[in-house]
């Protein structure tokens, strides 16, 4: 069996630079430690172009487990673009906190490996290993604030609900093996396809299956860990967490659920119809009560993840043109997610760097204090609600576009909560643009200082929310290309 | 400038504000005054190329779409990037650039506290380009943005130089009125889907419609009626609105009147009939019946009012009544007088807002009892020409505000498409009812004249030197004023304007 190397040069790419990440923090010292960050920002751009040069091509390795195609292609720039922006917002934050910068660059690189390899997985193991590679690295940088209390405790928390959920999980893709005598996606769901009689113990690893997915998107009753984590985590890391495991975790949840368990798409469809209601709505109504704006963000992002599980409560057997359009809403969504919620992050780290303070009371008077921040966080909570020319809107649009392919009554519900919450949503969205613009900032706070890095970040995650805003065509023309199922 | 081949023009003037904000906000704040009279110069300057638009435009061929632009936006959804104006659009859009030069030159002599005039005009200007651009959207996508983006500054107008109760008044208009439109929203995304021709084309549509069931026609125009009766807005939804008028500033207030709820009753026009006509006429009766409930309501209220500017914006609901009477008549003169009472409304009381601001600003309160009469010997030219405007809203006869109200009630005595055969008594008495609200507007307003106008002068204010009406304040009254007169005494001047676009309109609903 020859391997095709091109096909993996991303993750090899990715994979070199955490290494030679890991020596040059072994050479360098003191200050020249945080050189680390621009080798890995330029190992990632080389992993950026091996990508590119990958769209359009079609390649299959390791048997059939690794499959590259423009799905994965687009899945991965999101990944490696979030990893830039992720890489921008750290710099500051680790060279000036205490930490061991050589450590968390490494296993940040090492996490997005992982996440690299989940959308071109299409065999059980490999997905498996794909979402432990990026969870392990996740739950040691979760506590990487060696002296915090929080910190440890986010580190522990997320670590046994991970582990449970992840033993769960592989209860359950041994369950399917046994039924279906494969761990390949496709071999899978022929298998299940041929079943005629529905068996209950097989429609129950299948949930199982989900609910590790379940977990790493942060979906109710699953969020438990993530805003004690959020909060407690180092923000870069926080962010992290929130915009590129979640990103990873639908990836697999996608090929899970679309390609091997598409043939029971009537069992689970409904069943993460329902978490979509439950998960949204109780991130929202909980994100109302928050005073800490990074527990704001935390809940929202689980709200967030309610209206992306929406297109797989509309997923129906047989049916490709919905399983279609339900694939493309999540994955603009995803990306116009990862756009918004890094800014928004990445202005709460300016924020806080310095001093520590994350209340959403001590964001008053923020534009006055720096308008580039205040303007890009204003942008970036409007388009988490889904204001008007901005991306989230569009974003919104999508899944309602992916409701309307075929209009049932469970569909309609889905997007009547959708709306719904759209606008219990804007209630502490508004409240922070609020807090910004109109109240006065208190006294003696110490000058921002951003940094060169974030302010460029912040500026082009700004201008991409606008600019997908106004022309969604940019991205939406691009995805509707992108077909998972065709391939399949 | 040649109707049929100057898109551009329209293009141009949509985004000139947009685009003026922008200049605005490179200006350095220290710039106080320059800033104001650069707001004044880029808001006259769209107004200019607004008058050669109106003054080029095809009256002769007022029922189809002149300065067209159409070009593709979104290919993924089909949705395209399409303006064009015909004689429903040409007015409101006209006064959607004549207000905000208007209250330019207002702000360069008043702004309330924070000041900031770079970002209150900013703000402004951004509204303007909303506003103006859901009266020349073609396209139920492009029309749904031009409709939202209007929320944001009107929020961040009300939030930051509003009155007292500012924060919950500028949270209330901004979610209640987004609950309205995310219905609307879906109801956009139904109609596509029932029409099947992969177009969010308005015009298409309403040559296509009806299509449907007429379950979904049901669904799909209690969608659209949500967003747009809430903007209105229409009794029970009114509730925001005088918190929202009370609290913003004068500038908000007079945009708001004057223009923001316009959209409302345009879109039940331009959208809510000729694309859902079975669904409007099932609809028309309740309509009406919430129309006169609006009216009377309305009134009532205002008797109860004791601050000016709260009084105002209860009238506006009883104002609204009979704009949305006149579309539940659901025949040619319904609609004129709808689209009359329209203009009419936001010329009149957009300046009643404009005299409750100078008042506030002369008594440093709006109380009746405060100000406690004699304003015709403190300030008289202030006082008549507050009296003048109070008389042309209570709707006499020779001044804009009779037309919409009066043609409204004719128009509703007799309405169209079948209505009249199976509801003909519940329209006389809703045109009874609505007749007792214009006795109970022109009660409350000549009660309210009586207490703030006539009689002497409290000795508080006796002595107190009161300004009357300042230079600033002529100039940017006076249009208004004379348009008031204008359309009493020629009411020609819109109806002419409308009539074929209007003829046009009724023949899609069947």
């Amino acid at each position: 069996m020859s391997i095709d190397f091109l096909a993996i040069a991303p993750e090899i790419a990715l994979t070199v630079t955490a290494l030679i990440v890991l020596a040059a923090d072994l050479a360098l010292r003191g200050e020249a430690k945080q050189l680390v960050n621009p080798i890995a920002a330029i190992g990632t751009v080389v992993a950026i172009v091996f990508t590119v040069i990958l769209y359009g091509s079609e390649r299959v390795t390791f048997g059939t487990m690794f499959v590259v195609d423009d799905y994965a292609v687009v899945f991965k720039l999101l990944f490696l673009g979030t990893l830039l922006a992720i890489l921008g917002i750290s710099w500051r934050f680790f060279a000036e906190g205490r930490y061991f910068q050589g450590e968390y660059y490494f296993l940040l690189l090492t996490a997005f490996i992982g996440m690299l390899i989940m959308p071109s997985a299409r065999d059980l193991l490999l997905l498996f290993v794909a979402l432990e590679t990026v969870s392990i690295p996740a739950f040691v940088m979760a506590g990487m604030r060696k002296r915090d209390l929080y910190s440890s405790e986010a580190a522990l928390k997320f670590f046994l609900i991970g582990v449970l959920s992840v033993a769960l999980m592989l209860f359950g893709m041994s369950l399917v093996y046994g039924f279906t005598g494969s761990t390949d996606l496709v071999e899978i769901a022929a298998a299940l396809d041929g079943e005629t009689a529905s068996v209950p113990l097989l429609l129950g690893s299948v949930m199982l299956v989900i609910v590790g997915f379940g977990f790493k998107v942060s979906a109710v009753p699953f969020h438990f860990w993530a805003p004690d984590t959020y909060a407690g985590a180092p923000m870069p890391v926080a962010a992290m967490l929130a915009v590129a495991s979640k990103a990873a975790g639908f990836a697999g949840l996608i090929a899970i659920a679309f390609i091997a368990f598409e043939p029971v798409a009537d069992v689970w469809g409904p069943v993460l119809g329902i978490l979509a209601i439950i998960t949204m709505t109780i991130g929202n109504l909980i994100a109302l009560q928050q005073r800490d704006l990074i527990r704001l963000l935390a809940y929202s992002s689980v709200a967030q993840a309610g209206y992306m599980l929406i297109p797989f409560g509309l997923a129906r057997t047989g049916s490709t043109a919905v399983n279609e359009a339900a694939v493309q809403a999540v994955l603009f969504y995803l990306v116009a997610y990862a756009v918004m919620n890094i800014g928004a992050f990445g202005v709460a780290i300016a924020v806080n760097r310095r001093t520590g303070l994350r209340s959403i009371r001590d964001y008053a008077g923020l534009a006055s204090r720096n308008t580039l921040l205040g303007l890009g966080m204003t942008v970036f909570m409007l388009s988490l609600g889904g204001a008007p020319l901005t991306v989230g809107l569009w974003a919104k649009f999508a899944i309602l576009q992916a409701v309307a392919v075929e209009i049932t009554l469970f569909g309609v519900i889905l997007a009547g909560f959708l709306v719904l919450n759209s606008v219990i949503a804007f209630f502490y969205y508004l409240r922070v643009v609020k807090t910004i613009w109109m109240d006065e900032a208190r006294e003696g706070m110490p000058a921002l200082q951003p940094g060169f890095n974030l302010s460029v970040v912040v500026v082009i995650l700004m201008a991409g929310t606008v600019l997908l805003g106004v022309l969604p065509g940019l991205v939406t023309d691009y995805s509707s290309v992108v077909s998972l199922l065709a391939t399949s | 400038m040649d109707p049929n081949t100057a898109g551009w023009a329209l293009v141009v003037a949509l985004f000139l504000p947009l685009v003026g904000a922008g200049l605005l906000s490179l200006m350095p704040a220290a710039m106080d005054q320059q800033i104001r009279r650069a707001a004044v110069v880029i808001t006259t300057v769209a107004f200019a190329l607004v008058a050669v638009i109106t003054a080029s435009f095809d009256y002769g061929r007022s029922g189809e779409l002149q300065f067209t632009t159409d070009v593709s936006w979104i290919t993924a959804i089909d949705a395209r990037f399409s303006l064009g104006m015909d004689g429903i659009s040409l007015p409101l859009f006209f006064l959607t650039y004549l207000l905000p030069v208007l209250c330019a030159i207002y702000t360069t002599k008043h702004l309330p506290s924070p000041g900031k005039p770079k970002a209150f005009l900013g703000l402004m200007m951004v509204l303007q380009t909303g506003m103006a651009g859901t009266f020349v959207a073609f396209d139920l996508v492009l029309f749904f943005i031009f409709f939202e983006l209007t929320l944001v500054p009107m929020f961040f107008m009300i939030g930051m130089w509003g009155g007292p109760r500012r924060d919950y008044a500028s949270v209330k208009f901004f979610l209640y009125t987004l609950f309205g439109s995310v219905f609307m929203l879906v109801a956009f995304l139904a109609i596509y889907f029932q029409a099947g021709a992969s177009t969010w084309s308005i015009m298409e549509l309403s040559e296509m419609a009806p299509f449907g069931s007429s379950t979904f026609q049901t669904w799909a125009f209690l969608g659209v009626f949500l967003g747009f009766a809430i903007k209105v807005p229409v009794w029970p939804f009114h509730t925001w609105l005088p918190d929202a008028h009370t609290e913003a500033p004068t500038v908000g207030s007079v945009l708001l009147a004057g223009v923001l709820l316009k959209m409302g009753t345009y879109g039940f026009i331009r959208i809510g009939l000729p694309i859902l006509p079975e669904g409007a006429l099932r609809f028309a009766p309740l309509i009406g019946v919430l129309a006169v409930i609006g009216i009377v309501y309305g009134s009532l209220c205002c008797l109860a009012q004791t601050d000016v500017k709260r009084l105002i914006a209860f009238s506006s609901v009883g104002h609204m009544g009979f704009v949305m009477l006149g579309i539940a008549a659901m025949n040619e003169a319904g609609i004129q007088a709808a689209l009359f009472g329209n203009i009419a409304h936001g010329i009149i009381t957009g300046m009643l807002f404009f005299l409750a601001g100078s008042l506030h600003e002369r008594y440093h309160s709006r109380e009746i009892s405060v100000i406690g009469g004699g304003m015709l010997t403190k300030i008289p030219k202030y006082g008549v020409m507050f009296a003048y405007v109070a008389i042309a809203s209570l709707g006499l006869p020779g001044l804009a505000g009779f037309w919409g109200e009066f043609t409204a009630m004719w128009a509703a005595i007799s309405p169209g498409l079948g209505l009249a055969d199976s509801y003909q008594g519940l329209y006389l008495t809703l045109v009874i009812f609505a007749a007792i609200g214009t006795v109970l507007t022109a009660g409350y307003f000549l009660w309210l004249l009586q207490r703030v106008n006539l009689g002497k002068p409290p000795e508080r204010w006796a002595n107190e030197p009161l300004d009357d009406v300042q230079a600033i304040e002529w100039v940017s009254w006076t249009p208004l004023l004379i348009l008031i007169l204008a359309l009493g005494v020629y009411p020609r001047l819109l109806f002419g304007v409308q009539n074929d676009a209007v003829a046009n309109l009724v023949s899609f609903l069947g």
